[in-house]
């Protein structure tokens, strides 16, 4: 081994001794070039003798030494063992509308004027073992008095080597079902969820305890079908056994246990995306949610939806900027309504029906420069009302919704935004409304989906 | 009821019909880098018993890849994965492994290459502060312009193609064996061409020109970012005209996705010239291999530096 680097050595000696066609046109310059060479070659040899020695051993910079106050780098370093994170939001809004509760209908939004802290997570996530990851997500929220709620926002394992190109994830989580479900709002680009979303899932987005198994198909172009099959209950299945479900069909909800398979609630899914061109990506899909509702003994609701996604992306992107992204998503909800009582007067009985809901959004993004984003959105939903004129519930009046924002991130881990809606309701009228965010990151930093 | 079981159905169907795969014969090995640097090594070692494909493009930013659905289809089929490992891939690698389910190139499975390991980093934090910017708390990432780091990462590559892949040991043997061999001429032409600048000065963008300047001699004096994954702000860019006009500095590196606008208008104030120089192969012209790319980086450093001299 050492014969060899040695006789490498020489080679190199005699090589580049012979080659003096080097790029230069002084002759002061060669004469120098040739008096440094000795040094250089002797610096060389001397380091292939090393590496000859030990041939893996690192270059030659010397090893830093290990002082006492060493960082402990097993904590903090990515992926040993677990990442810890905190996501702080505050904001500041005003709106026309002194309700603003009844405007911006989502959990991690403004529901007062003035200051508010919208949304406060510890996310927890790392690898359980050989065959599994884990996140956790807790939330705290204060209410408008100031008063602090927690929740177990998300808590699920993932597996990592099932065969068959399958995963499951089980415990609490935002159920696959279109694209802003599953994302939390720091994810979000704008500062309150889409109308359709709201209306749909309710005000904290369709989630809850089951299991999701998860298949990449062999295709040569991606395509994932996913089944989450989940508990069917409370306030984060919204469109089902929620025991807000008043609020969709006037009645009073009915105690309704599991009686079977068919009480449990069923999210199918599958999306497929193909790169375009070497810069732009479309991704699309189509989901499901089916499972009963509380209207009566045997009342169903169906939601259907489809998004798409679409992003532009410089070929010589600095930070990610610039970018163009454009996204949407449509929903319809069928919710079969039994007869049922009526809430204000439980001895009126409100006849069966099926109560249709629609909504919509498009959003588009541009990533003018690094580090800032404009965009602007259109928001739609409507729906039918209960045959018995109970809703004036502002959750199911008609209405539509402008917005445009501006996002600055002086950094990867905080960001400002400045945000105008512009709201109009039917029955009630328009509104303006002005939503300030700030929110910060401490500690690890999820790796982004896209 | 009837939408749901036909939907239940339709996807069960989906389930049962496309899931057969064919087994290969004797294909070449799928081996995936995270950037063209380690891609360009690959093909160098594997020859024609692998196939190889790098996700980050040449000329964009590898600190913020998209983690593009189409990468987890590259990356769930792979049977090696080579990443850089000291954090370079943190914002992007992470969730399209976990979308990829491919335990062959799972965190210390042989199918896994993470050549920091077997590198001395420059720039490890004594301390984790992010007021200091997004420092990476393993070291600086951008190791790969240090030929003897590269020596490391190709014998390490060679080493684990082989235990994957035992057929074709003999190929990745001689093909290390060239490579170490050419390396070790090229390095030497490398300093030679480099040595009449020993102690030159230089800017760059970002840090990513540390390991170049450890080993051929050169003084990084400042950043146009005034902390790693800073925008430049106008009194930071005013401090670093004023010294690089104090120390008489006329050379500002920039890649290619880093702003040249910037870099610009800093050498006009300083009588300096911007070059354009790519860490990536395949970024800029006839830099399809990493002695091409080394030429290229080592060449316009020396010409520039002589004629600002």
């Amino acid at each position: 081994m050492r014969t060899t680097l040695l006789m490498g050595a020489l080679l190199c000696v005699s090589s580049t001794a012979g080659a003096q066609q080097i790029p230069d046109s002084t002759a002061r310059r060669q004469q120098r070039t040739l008096d440094s060479l000795s040094t250089a070659l002797a610096a060389v040899n001397a380091r292939l003798d090393s590496l000859a020695a030990k041939p893996p051993a690192p270059p030659m910079a010397p090893m830093a030494p290990m002082a006492p106050m060493a960082p402990m780098a097993p904590m903090r370093a990515s992926g040993a063992y677990m990442n810890v994170s905190f996501v702080g939001l505050t904001g500041f809004d005003w709106s026309t509308s002194k309700d603003v509760g009844a405007l911006q209908v989502g959990d991690h939004e403004p529901h007062v004027r003035g200051f508010a802290i919208p949304n406060a997570e510890l996310a927890l996530d790392g690898t359980v073992d050989p065959y599994l990851k884990a996140f956790a997500n807790v939330v705290y929220k204060l209410d408008s008095n100031g008063e602090t709620g927690v929740e177990l926002e998300e808590m699920f394992f993932l597996t990592t080597s099932l065969p068959g190109n399958l995963q499951v994830k089980g415990g609490q989580f935002f159920t696959e079902f279109g694209r802003q479900n599953v994302q939390h709002p720091h994810s979000w680009a704008f500062a309150d969820q889409p109308l359709a979303l709201n209306r749909m899932f309710g005000p904290e987005g369709l989630r809850s305890q089951g299991l999701r198994i998860s298949w990449l198909l062999p295709t040569s172009f991606y395509t994932e079908a996913t089944m989450a099959v989940l508990n069917s209950a409370g306030t984060t299945t919204y469109s089902f056994r929620s025991e807000e479900s008043s609020a969709i069909h006037g009645g009073l909800p009915i105690e309704r246990a599991v009686g079977g398979a068919g009480d449990m609630l069923y999210v199918p899914r599958v999306a497929t995306s193909v790169d375009l061109t070497s810069t732009q990506t479309l991704l699309m899909g189509v989901s499901g949610a089916f499972g009963p509702n509380n209207s009566g003994s045997s009342a169903r609701t169906q939601i259907f939806g489809t998004d798409l996604y679409w992003k532009w992306k410089s070929p010589t992107a600095h930070q990610g900027f610039p970018f163009v992204a454009f996204q949407s998503e449509a929903l319809v909800r069928r919710y079969d309504a039994a007869a049922r009582d009526g809430e204000a007067n439980p001895s009126l009985t409100l006849p069966s029906e099926s109560l249709r809901d629609r909504g919509v959004y498009a959003q588009l993004l541009w990533g003018i420069k690094p580090m800032l984003v404009a965009g602007v959105r259109a928001d739609y939903a409507n729906g039918d009302h209960a045959r018995y004129p109970v809703l004036d519930a502002p959750e199911g009046v008609n209405r539509s919704r402008y917005s445009t924002n501006l996002t600055w991130f002086p950094s990867e881990y905080s960001k400002f935004r400045f945000q105008y809606n512009y709201d109009h309701r039917t029955g009630i009228g328009n509104d303006h409304s002005l939503l300030l965010q700030f929110e910060f990151l401490l500690g690890a930093h999820a790796a982004h989906k896209f | 009821m009837t939408p749901l079981t036909h939907l239940v159905v339709a996807f069960g169907a989906l389930l049962t019909t496309a899931g057969a795969e064919t087994p290969r014969a004797a294909k070449p090995l799928i081996v995936v880098a995270t950037t063209p640097d380690l891609a360009a090594l690959a093909k160098a070692i594997g020859g024609n018993a692998v196939d190889v494909k790098a996700l980050a493009k040449p000329t964009e930013d590898p600190h913020f890849v998209d983690a593009k659905p189409s990468h987890i289809v590259t990356l769930n089929r792979a049977d090696v994965l080579i990443d850089g490992g000291a954090e370079l891939e943190l914002g992007w690698l992470p969730s399209l492994l976990e979308s990829a389910r491919n335990s062959k190139i799972a965190a210390g499975a042989p199918g896994r290459i993470s050549v920091s390991q077997g590198i001395h980093l420059l720039d490890v934090p004594t301390s984790f502060d992010r007021a200091k910017g997004d420092v990476h708390a393993m070291g600086n990432p951008h190791f790969m312009l240090d030929p003897l780091n590269v020596r490391v990462i190709v014998t390490q590559i060679a080493d684990r193609l082989t235990k994957v892949d035992p057929a074709s040991a003999a190929l990745y043997h001689a093909n290390l064996k060239w490579f170490l061999g050419t390396l070790d001429q090229k390095l030497l032409a490398w300093q030679k061409e480099l040595e009449p600048f020993r102690g030159a000065k230089i800017v760059t963008y970002h840090k990513d020109f540390v390991y170049l300047a450890e080993r051929f001699k050169l003084e990084v004096v400042e950043t146009l970012e005034p902390k790693p994954g800073i925008s430049p702000s106008p009194a930071h860019l005013a401090q670093v005209i004023s010294r690089m006009r104090s120390e008489k500095v006329r050379v500002i590196l920039v890649q290619p996705f880093q702003s040249r606008k910037t870099a610009e208008t800093v050498a006009r104030q300083t009588d300096a010239v911007v070059l354009d120089v790519a860490q990536q192969p395949g970024a800029l012209k006839n830099t399809a291999t990493y002695f091409d790319l080394m030429d290229s980086i080592v060449h316009t450093l020396a010409t520039a530096l002589q004629e600002k001299r």
